[in-house]
C-alpha cells in the first residue's frame, strides 16, 4: 500500500529529498534531452550565416533594452501569423541565438521577418520617437540610441564567447571584430572588403543611422533589425502554405 | 569589480555589491559577537530571521507593486518614460516581476519556512548565523538583480534575467538554505516530517536544479557582466520554458502549498482534510508540472512530440492541483463562521479559490486551439496574475497577519477594520485586473486571426493595440488598489509591532513545546 511506504519516505528527509529529485528529473529528461540528439529537430541550412559583429552588438542592445517583453521572434504555424508577417519561423534561423528572443508577448508586432521592410531612415526615426511615425504608437522613445557612441572594444571578446559556446566564427573573424563593426556602418572604409569576404556578398554595408561621422548605437540595433529573418533563406523556398481550414493551422512538414 | 569591471555597469554593480556585502558584513559579524545563546535561549525558536524576513518581504512588495503600476501605466501613456534609459519599460519590466516574485514572494517563503520548519519540528534552528546569511544573501541578490535591470544588465531569460556573478551567488545562498533546512529537520522531535515542509523542500530542491540549469553560461570576460547561454534557438527555447513554468510550480506553487498547509488548519484550528490527498497532490504536482513547460511553445519550431507531451501532462495536471485546492477547502468545512468573521483566514480562503481558478484556466490555455488565440496576447498576463494576485499574495497577506502577532508575542494586529479594508481592496483590484486583461487578451486575439470576406486580414496590429487602451487603464487602476491594500498591511503590522501590546500568556507558538499545528484526519 503506498500509503505505508509513504509513512516511511515521510520519516527520512534524506529519503525524502532523493525522491524529489528522482521524480522532478524525470520530466526535463525526456523533453530535453532528445533536442540535442534527434537529428531533424534542427533543418539543415547551408547557406545560414553567424551575426556580423555590428549585427551581434546591435542584438545586445536589442537584449539590453528588453525589446523582447514587447515583441516575439516566432512566428507560428498559423494562417493568420503567415499571412501577417511572412513565413513561419524554423528551429535553424535561431540556431546560432545565444539566447533565443522567440519572447512571450506581443504588444508590439512580431519582428522575425522585419528585416529590410522598411529603410533605415525609418527605423532611426521611429526608435528616436515612434510617435514621430506612428502618432498612436505606445512603444518607448529609444533617443539614447542615436547619441550614445558604439562600444567596439569589447568585441572580440563577445565573438569569442560566442564561439566557446558553438557559433562557428573563424578565427579572422575573432580577431578583428572590432574593425569589422565600424567597418560596416562605414561604406567608405579600407576594411569592407575584408568583411564581406568573412561574412559573404550579401551582408549590407551602410551608414544605418544617417550619420557617417561616427558609429553609434543605432547603427547597431538597425544593422541588426534589418538582417531578422535573412540569415538564411530555408523558411522562403521550403514552406508549404497549405491550410487546414478546419483550425486554422498550417501544416509544418514532419509534423 | 567597482573599479577593475571593463563597463560602465558592471563597475556600477560592483559598487553595490561592495556597499552591501559591507552593511551585511557588519550584520553578521554583530550577530557573531553576541553571546552564544542561553541554555534557556536555546528552548525557544529562533525567530529574529523570520521577523526581519517579514519586514524585508513587504518592502520588496512596496516596491516590486508601485513599478507594477508604473509598468501598466506606460502601456497607456508611454510618455512617463521622461526619455530615461532606465525608466522605459523594457528595463523596468524586470524590476516588477523579480521584484514581486523574488523580493515579496520569495522573503515570505524563506521567514515562513524558517517558522514553519521549526515549529512543526520542535527545535531551533541549528544555528545563528546561517539564516541571515541566507536571507540577507538572497536580498543581496535581488538588489544587484534589480538595479541590473535598471542598468541594462539582463541575460533575457524570462524570470532568471539577472546574469552569471548574482546567478553564482545564488548558488551558494541556497545550497546553505538546504543545508540549513535539512540540518533543522534532522534535530527534529517528531518522527513525521509535516507536510508543510514536504512542499518547502521540493522548492529548495527543484528551484536549485532550475537555477543551475537554465543559467548555464559562458561570461565574454571575468571583469563584465555580460555573458552567453550555452544553449541556443529551440534548445535555449525549451529549456527556458522549462524553466519557466517550474519557476511557476516550485517557487509560486509549492512553497506557497507549504505555508497553505501549515497556517491555514493552524489559523481555522481544524486538521488537514485528508491526509492521503496531500500525499497524492505532493506528488502529482511534483512529477507533472516538470512536462508541463512545453505548452508554452506551441505551434513554434519546438518538435511536434514535445508539444503534445505538454498539452498531455497540463492537462493532467488538473487533478492534483484541484486536490490541494479541494483538501484546503475542505479543511475550513465547520468552520466557514470564522472566515465570515475572520478577514485574515478569508485571505487564506481566497487564496485556495484563486488557487483553483488559475490552476484551472492554466490547463485550459494549454489545449492547443486555445493557446493558438491566447498565447501572445494580455490573457497570459492575466493569467499569471490571478495566481500571483489571487493566489500567492492572498496567501502571503493571511499569513503574515495570523503570524506577525504570533511571533512578536502580541495579543492581536492592531487594527482588524484595516485589515477588512485590505481584503476588499485586493479582491477589487484583483477582480478588475483580471476583467479587464481578459477582455484584453481575448480581444487581441480575435482581432489578429479575423478576415474579410474577401480573404484578407480585417485589422492592421495598430487597431489591436488601439483598442487596448481602456483596458490598460483599468488594469493600472485595478493594480493600484492592490498596491494600497499592501500599503495598509505594512502599516499595519509596523502599528502592531509599535504598539499593541504584550500577549499575557506568552503562546506555545515560542518555545520549544508540544506539536503547535492540528494533525491527524479529520475523517479519521
Ligand atoms: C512597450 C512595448 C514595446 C517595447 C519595449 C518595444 N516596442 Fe517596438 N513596437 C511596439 C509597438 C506597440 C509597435 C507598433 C507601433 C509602432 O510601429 O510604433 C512597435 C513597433 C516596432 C517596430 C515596427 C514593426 C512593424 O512591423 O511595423 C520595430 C522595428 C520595433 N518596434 C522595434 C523595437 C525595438 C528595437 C525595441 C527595443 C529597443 C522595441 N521595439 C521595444 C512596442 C514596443
Amino acid at each position: 500500500m503506498i500509503f505505508t511506504l509513504h509513512n516511511k519516505i515521510e520519516r527520512n528527509s534524506i529519503v525524502l529529498a532523493l525522491g524529489i529529485i528522482a521524480v522532478s528529473a524525470i520530466g526535463g529528461l525526456v523533453e530535453i534531452a532528445p533536442l540535442f540528439t534527434i537529428d531533424d529537430t534542427v533543418e539543415h541550412a547551408p547557406d545560414m550565416r553567424v551575426y556580423t559583429p555590428l549585427e551581434l552588438a546591435g542584438r545586445n542592445i536589442y537584449i539590453r533594452e528588453g525589446c523582447y517583453a514587447c515583441h516575439s521572434q516566432m512566428i507560428r504555424t498559423l494562417k493568420d501569423e503567415v499571412d501577417r508577417y511572412g513565413p513561419y519561423s524554423r528551429a535553424v534561423e535561431s540556431q546560432y541565438d545565444h539566447p533565443m528572443l522567440w519572447g512571450s508577448k506581443r504588444t508590439g508586432p512580431d519582428l522575425a521577418r522585419i528585416g529590410e521592410k522598411y529603410s533605415d531612415l525609418w527605423h532611426t526615426r521611429h526608435l528616436v520617437n515612434p510617435r514621430d511615425v506612428v502618432p498612436q504608437s505606445i512603444m518607448p522613445a529609444y533617443s539614447w540610441l542615436l547619441e550614445n557612441e558604439l562600444n567596439t572594444t569589447d568585441l572580440r571578446g563577445n565573438l569569442k564567447a560566442m564561439s566557446r559556446v558553438g557559433v562557428p566564427y573563424e578565427d579572422s573573424m575573432i580577431n578583428l571584430a572590432n574593425r569589422d563593426a565600424v567597418a560596416q556602418a562605414t561604406p567608405s572604409s579600407d576594411d569592407v572588403a575584408g568583411l564581406i569576404a568573412r561574412y559573404g556578398p550579401a551582408t549590407s554595408v551602410r551608414v544605418f543611422d544617417g550619420d557617417s561621422q561616427r558609429v553609434t548605437e543605432m547603427d547597431a540595433v538597425v544593422a541588426y533589425l534589418q538582417i531578422l529573418g535573412r540569415l538564411t533563406e530555408i523558411a522562403h523556398s521550403e514552406q508549404s502554405v497549405q491550410t487546414d481550414t478546419n483550425d486554422n493551422t498550417i501544416k509544418a512538414e514532419g509534423s | 569589480m567597482a573599479l577593475a569591471g571593463h563597463d560602465i555597469g558592471f563597475q556600477l554593480q560592483g559598487a553595490v555589491i561592495v556597499t552591501a556585502a559591507l552593511v551585511t558584513l557588519g550584520a553578521l559579524f554583530s550577530i557573531r559577537s553576541q553571546p552564544e545563546a542561553t541554555a534557556e535561549e536555546l528552548t525557544y525558536y529562533y525567530d529574529a530571521p523570520i521577523k526581519a524576513g517579514i519586514y524585508l518581504s513587504l518592502i520588496w512588495a512596496m516596491l516590486g507593486m508601485f513599478v507594477g503600476v508604473w509598468v501598466a501605466l506606460l502601456l497607456a501613456y508611454p510618455e512617463l518614460t521622461f526619455d530615461y534609459a532606465w525608466a522605459s519599460l523594457g528595463r523596468l519590466r524586470p524590476v516588477h516581476t523579480s521584484g514581486v516574485i523574488f523580493g515579496f514572494g520569495g522573503n515570505a517563503l524563506i521567514a515562513t519556512s524558517f517558522h514553519v520548519v521549526q515549529r512543526t519540528s520542535r527545535t531551533r534552528l541549528p544555528d545563528q548565523l546561517s539564516p541571515w546569511f541566507v536571507l540577507l544573501g538572497f536580498n543581496l541578490f535581488c538588489l544587484v538583480a534589480a538595479t541590473g535591470y535598471l542598468l541594462g544588465i539582463t541575460q533575457s531569460k524570462e524570470y532568471a534575467e539577472p546574469e552569471w556573478y548574482a546567478d553564482i551567488w545564488l548558488v551558494i545562498v541556497w545550497v546553505t538554505y538546504l543545508v540549513l533546512y535539512l540540518r533543522t529537520l534532522a534535530r527534529r522531535q517528531e518522527p513525521h516530517i509535516y507536510v508543510a515542509n514536504w512542499y518547502y523542500l521540493a522548492f529548495i530542491l527543484v528551484v536549485a536544479v532550475l537555477h543551475i540549469i537554465n543559467n548555464l553560461a559562458v561570461p565574454v570576460s571575468f571583469l563584465g557582466s555580460k555573458s552567453y547561454s550555452l544553449f541556443s534557438g529551440v534548445q535555449d527555447a525549451m529549456t527556458q520554458w522549462w524553466y519557466g513554468h517550474n519557476a511557476v510550480a516550485f517557487f509560486l506553487t509549492s512553497g506557497f502549498l507549504g505555508m497553505l498547509y501549515y497556517y491555514l488548519p493552524k489559523r481555522a484550528e481544524r486538521p488537514i482534510y485528508s491526509y492521503r490527498m496531500s500525499i497524492i497532490s505532493f506528488w502529482g504536482i511534483t512529477f507533472m508540472y516538470m512536462w508541463a513547460g512545453s505548452h508554452h511553445l506551441h505551434y513554434t519550431a519546438l518538435p511536434q512530440w514535445v508539444q503534445t507531451l505538454g498539452v498531455t501532462f497540463s492537462v493532467m495536471l488538473l487533478v492534483p492541483s484541484w486536490g490541494s485546492a479541494g483538501n484546503a477547502l475542505m479543511t475550513l468545512n465547520g468552520a466557514w463562521h470564522r472566515v465570515r468573521d475572520d478577514a485574515t483566514l478569508r485571505f487564506m480562503m481566497v487564496a485556495a479559490v484563486f488557487y483553483g481558478i488559475s490552476t484551472f484556466e492554466g490547463s485550459f490555455m494549454a489545449i492547443r486551439p486555445v493557446n493558438s488565440l491566447s498565447h501572445y496576447t494580455d490573457w497570459t498576463i492575466g493569467h499569471v496574475h490571478a495566481g500571483v494576485l489571487g493566489w500567492v499574495a492572498f496567501i502571503v497577506f493571511g499569513t503574515f497577519y495570523s503570524l506577525v502577532p504570533w511571533i512578536w508575542h502580541r495579543e492581536r494586529m492592531y487594527s482588524l477594520i484595516l485589515i477588512e479594508v485590505h481584503f476588499w481592496l485586493a479582491i477589487a483590484g484583483t477582480i478588475i485586473y483580471l476583467i479587464a486583461m481578459w477582455n484584453a487578451g481575448i480581444t487581441q486575439g480575435i482581432m489578429w486571426r479575423t478576415y474579410n470576406e474577401s480573404g484578407t486580414l480585417t485589422y492592421s496590429f495598430l487597431e489591436s493595440f488601439v483598442a487596448m487602451h481602456p483596458y490598460y487603464v483599468a488594469r493600472a487602476f485595478g493594480g493600484f488598489l492592490f498596491l494600497v491594500g499592501a500599503a495598509l498591511a505594512f502599516y499595519n503590522i509596523v502599528m502592531t509591532v509599535r504598539h499593541v501590546p504584550l500577549a499575557r500568556n506568552v503562546t506555545n507558538d515560542a518555545s520549544v513545546g508540544p506539536l503547535s499545528v492540528p494533525t491527524g484526519e479529520a475523517t479519521a
